[in-house]
């Protein structure tokens, strides 16, 4: 037997590729030219083996498999849908698994709108391999030409009605061979389960009360910890009698590793009352060395920086007539997860297995692996639903919290849930920014100059290094935050977005990168984009009324882009938005638009926002949306994350900032960091998708946010007449600013 | 012990009387869909129904539930036999991650309950101590105006009711 295995596989391993490219010359030459030593699409470019991304059981069950995670925003159906079309498989026959060290490819983290662009096409591809090896194999055993073969339910199908299932066709390595640069791609036209509103297949469980979150896993003989953290970044300990915490009931273990101090329970609720008892007992020396919440744009603008013009263009001859300029500023922001963030961890046979809501599994085994100085194979680590992230909230320090108490409990498994106020207090919020906008306006009311400088800080603190993670820094012997680095463009950082996508004569941008931070910082959705957008989009309205321009046409004045415009126009027309409209009395219409990285998805909203003059209260009543994030794969998924960028981002806009005072951070529960309730839930939503078949995978998670923001900003500045541009608008701001 | 009737069974907790009802349900009673959002009663992601009112169970000790009858979303329907409300998010795909959305569902079961056709007005009040962070609000509202419709069908005709 296996003789022949090693036979087929010596055959197969060399052959694969050949049997694909001779085969399929014809077919290819119909495909988009790509030359010679192109890398294969996608994540394939990182893990080109197509037994990384799909595997064909002899019974011919088909597993797929990913490196990116489901994060609530529906990329499991998504993925799955993809295979199951590129595969000609019914979607329910595929299993699918998600980021896994021990099972996936890596491919760093699930961030950045980039799922569907990086795994999506590694699946799309893999799979049109995957099954036109198939077919070259299935022609070779029917000596038939390929071309008179069809692929139909899992089975390569002969014109005389002979029938082979993958499950046979596949045998020893035939999968194991590296992906090629061009793939035979179904013909859009012809899609049965991609372009369809193929229900969640992860939702049912989790509105039946199934387990679907790491938060509801239960391993034998689990035992529950909880953490007590500092009371503030730097706080020292320097008293904690633990002794009568020891004494209390279910209380198997309290660790105390310099300021890091756990406790351990047989039951969840010991643990809690274990927790107040440690944090009662625990004496702390702090410092305070925060900034003046009041004064942060000062305080950010005269931190040192490293600047570096991102952009330049010039033409001497525009000439400006009347020149405007404006500040815009935006407070830490906070990811706020509804569920506080929780790891599994167990130490068994010298490895230690995590499960957690991590968005990259890879990147938190390095950091893991470094806590515990063990080699990171020796950490296996593994993706399970969290709540809803937004990006890097504390779901990584939480793994860490489980490993290292893990550790301490060899064959024990233990599950760490942080409780709120610790979410709150030790989450890394999204950064604070300040930009500065100068524009002018030629003779016939367009730009002839723009002038823009972003003050930020990284927006990823996210591990790979130990450093990254609390529970590092707060160890006796602590590893130290690794230094923070810009996210380099074209997607960028704190400047994401920050270079404009309208055409101007004259434009210079520049990033001021603050390496400085005051408080814990990483990646929150959409990152620099949401300020970014918002600051351009609202000065391009400032800029539109000082042209007495209507802001539709304004932009549209502006804009090259044949999709940015398709996106615009639909929004607009489907708003009901016309030149010289006016709102009702105390209603302000708004508009704002970004493709974001301004290499993704295209989305534009229009808003209607009503504000009470005596109380300065917004509320968003309608908006209209148009997206255009390439093909789409899920209809109704992609409608869902835009609603959700859209009152998300509304959130964010109207209400949110994170409060501190010199030692602590201030905001630590809902009463303290108010967010969206359904009172202010808009009357209408509505999403419109304009489909690109067979373009490029754009991604949808955070094309929306920035938008949104400065759509609000503008129809509260078309209701009041007062132009806002200190984040967030809350209804004092508006208030003081109606009374001024 | 005590004695704690949850979704129509009685079972022996041996916890103590202070312990919050959301830890008994899901320490003891291994039960999911009630979550720990915010251990505060801020935030919602906890609610359960008892005695046919919506009950936040993170702060609502087991000592006030003697014979008492809690009702989880586990209670309600299963995945192979959803309730009408569990038919309705599902049909409405009204969520994203769902971490909030049990408690939000139990909420909504409650005031469907006592009140079988809310307005819209209604049902945003009835949320109104409920979080949701994805930003699923205008689905969630949609869905509970289906469970409404979905509800009144089934009462009218009984027949029905176990057709998932």
């Amino acid at each position: 037997m296996s003789t022949v295995v090693l036979n087929r596989r010596s055959v197969l391993a060399g052959g694969g590729a050949l049997i694909l490219s001779f085969s399929l010359r014809d077919s290819f030459a119909q495909d988009q030219a790509a030359p010679a030593a192109a890398p294969p699409p996608g994540s394939l470019k990182g893990a080109p083996y197509l037994d990384s991304w799909i595997r064909i059981d002899a019974d011919g069950g088909i597993t797929v498999f990913t490196g990116k995670a489901e994060i609530g925003q529906g990329f499991k159906t998504a993925c799955q849908q993809i295979a199951a079309e590129e595969l000609e498989v019914p979607f329910a026959s595929l299993k699918l698994v998600t980021a896994d060290t021990a099972r996936t490819a890596n491919e760093g983290y699930t961030s950045g709108s980039n799922s569907m662009k990086d795994s999506g096409t590694a699946v799309q591809h893999a799979a049109a391999q995957v099954r036109a090896l198939l077919l070259a194999e299935a022609a070779r055993r029917l000596e038939l030409p390929f071309e008179n073969l069809k692929t139909e339910n899992g089975a390569v199908i002969a014109p005389d009605g002979r029938r082979l299932g993958y499950g046979e066709l596949v045998a020893g390595e035939m999968l194991h061979v590296q992906a090629q640069a061009r793939s035979m791609l179904r013909d859009p036209a012809a899609y049965r389960i991609m372009g369809q509103s193929i229900p969640r297949v992860d939702i049912p469980a989790k509105v039946t009360g199934g387990p679907a979150y790491v938060q509801d896993m239960r391993l034998p003989g689990m035992l529950h910890a909880r953490v007590v953290r500092p009371p503030g970044y730097g706080a020292e300990l320097i008293e904690c009698d633990t002794a009568a915490i020891e004494k209390m009931p279910g209380v198997t273990k309290v660790m105390r590793d310099g300021n890091f101090l756990a406790v351990v329970a047989a039951k969840e609720y010991q643990a809690v009352k274990a927790m107040w008892a440690l944090s009662s007992a625990a004496k702390w020396r702090e410092t305070a060395k925060l900034p003046k919440q009041d004064n942060l744009p000062d305080v950010l603008t005269k931190l040192p920086s490293r600047d570096e013009t991102i952009f330049q263009n010039n033409n001497p001859a525009a000439a400006s007539a009347r020149t405007i300029e404006a500040t815009y500023t935006r407070p830490y922001q906070a990811h706020g997860s509804i569920g506080p963030s929780c790891a599994v961890a167990q130490l068994r046979d010298d490895t230690v297995t995590v499960w957690t809501h991590t968005q990259g599994v890879y990147p938190d085994r390095a950091g893991i692996a470094e806590i515990l100085r063990v080699p990171p194979a020796r950490v296996r680590v593994i993706h399970v639903e969290g709540s809803g992230c937004y990006g890097h909230n504390g779901a990584d320090d939480a793994a860490a919290d489980a490993a290292l108490i893990a550790r301490a409990l060899p064959g024990v498994p233990v599950r760490v849930q942080w409780m709120r106020e610790q979410e709150h207090a030790w989450e890394p919020f999204g950064p604070a920014m300040v930009t500065k906008l100068k524009a002018s306006l030629d003779n016939s009311g367009a730009i002839s100059d723009w002038n823009f400088e972003v003050w930020s800080n990284t927006h990823s603190m996210r591990p790979g290094g130990a450093g990254s993670m609390l529970a590092a820094q707060h160890m006796a012997q602590p590893f130290a935050l690794p230094a923070p680095r810009p996210i380099p463009l074209p997607e960028g950082g704190g400047d994401r977005n920050a270079i404009p996508i309208y055409k101007f004569p004259n434009a210079k941008v520049v990033h001021h990168f603050i390496p400085e931070m005051p408080l814990r910082i990483s990646a929150l959705r959409a990152l620099g984009a949401y300020h970014n957008v918002f600051s351009i989009e609202s000065f391009i309205d400032e800029l539109a009324t000082a042209a007495g321009a209507d802001p539709v046409e304004f932009r549209l004045k502006h804009l090259d882009d044949r999709r940015g415009r398709d996106v615009i126009e639909k929004a607009a027309g489907e708003f009901g938005w016309r030149k010289g409209q006016k709102a009702p009395p105390d209603r302000g219409y708004g508009f704002g638009f970004a493709r974001y990285k301004n290499l993704a998805a295209y989305c534009a909203v229009a808003s209607e926002v009503e504000v009470n003059r005596q109380s300065g209260r917004p509320r968003l009543m309608r908006a209209v949306a148009a997206v255009d994030s390439g093909q789409v794969v899920n209809p109704d998924g992609l409608i869902n994350q835009i609603e959700g960028a859209i009152l998300q981002s509304m959130s964010w806009t109207l209400y949110e900032s994170v409060a501190f005072d010199d030692k602590r951070i201030t905001s630590i529960d809902w009463q303290t960091y108010p967010i969206l309730r359904f009172d202010a839930v808009p009357e209408r939503v509505d999403v419109h998708i304009i489909n690109r078949p067979g373009q490029p995978f754009l991604g949808s998670g955070e094309t929306g946010q920035g938008p949104a923001a400065a759509s609000i900003a503008n129809a509260i500045a078309d209701a009041t007449g007062k132009r806002l541009r200190d984040l967030p608008l809350t209804r004092k701001r508006i208030k003081d600013a109606i009374d001024a | 012990m005590m004695t704690l009737k949850v979704n129509g069974h009685d079972h022996q907790v041996d916890a103590d009387p202070d312990t919050p009802l959301l830890y008994v349900l899901r320490d003891d009673l291994k039960l999911n869909a009630a979550k720990f959002g915010c251990g505060l009663g801020q935030c919602g992601s906890c609610t359960v129904i008892v005695d046919g009112k919506a009950v936040l169970s993170c702060v609502t000790p087991l000592v006030l539930l003697e014979g008492k009858k809690v009702t989880t979303l586990e209670g309600l329907g299963t995945i192979e036999t959803p309730a009408p409300i569990q038919r309705a998010f599902i049909e409405e795909q009204a969520a994203q991650c769902g971490y909030c959305i049990a408690g939000i569902m139990m909420r909504a079961q409650a005031l469907l309950q006592r009140n079988s056709k809310p307005t819209d007005a209604e049902i945003r009040a009835e949320l109104e101590l409920n979080l949701c962070r994805c930003g699923t609000h205008m689905r969630i509202l949609r869905a509970v105006r289906r469970a409404s419709q979905l509800m009144r069908t089934a009462d009218a005709s009984p027949s029905q009711r176990r057709t998932p």
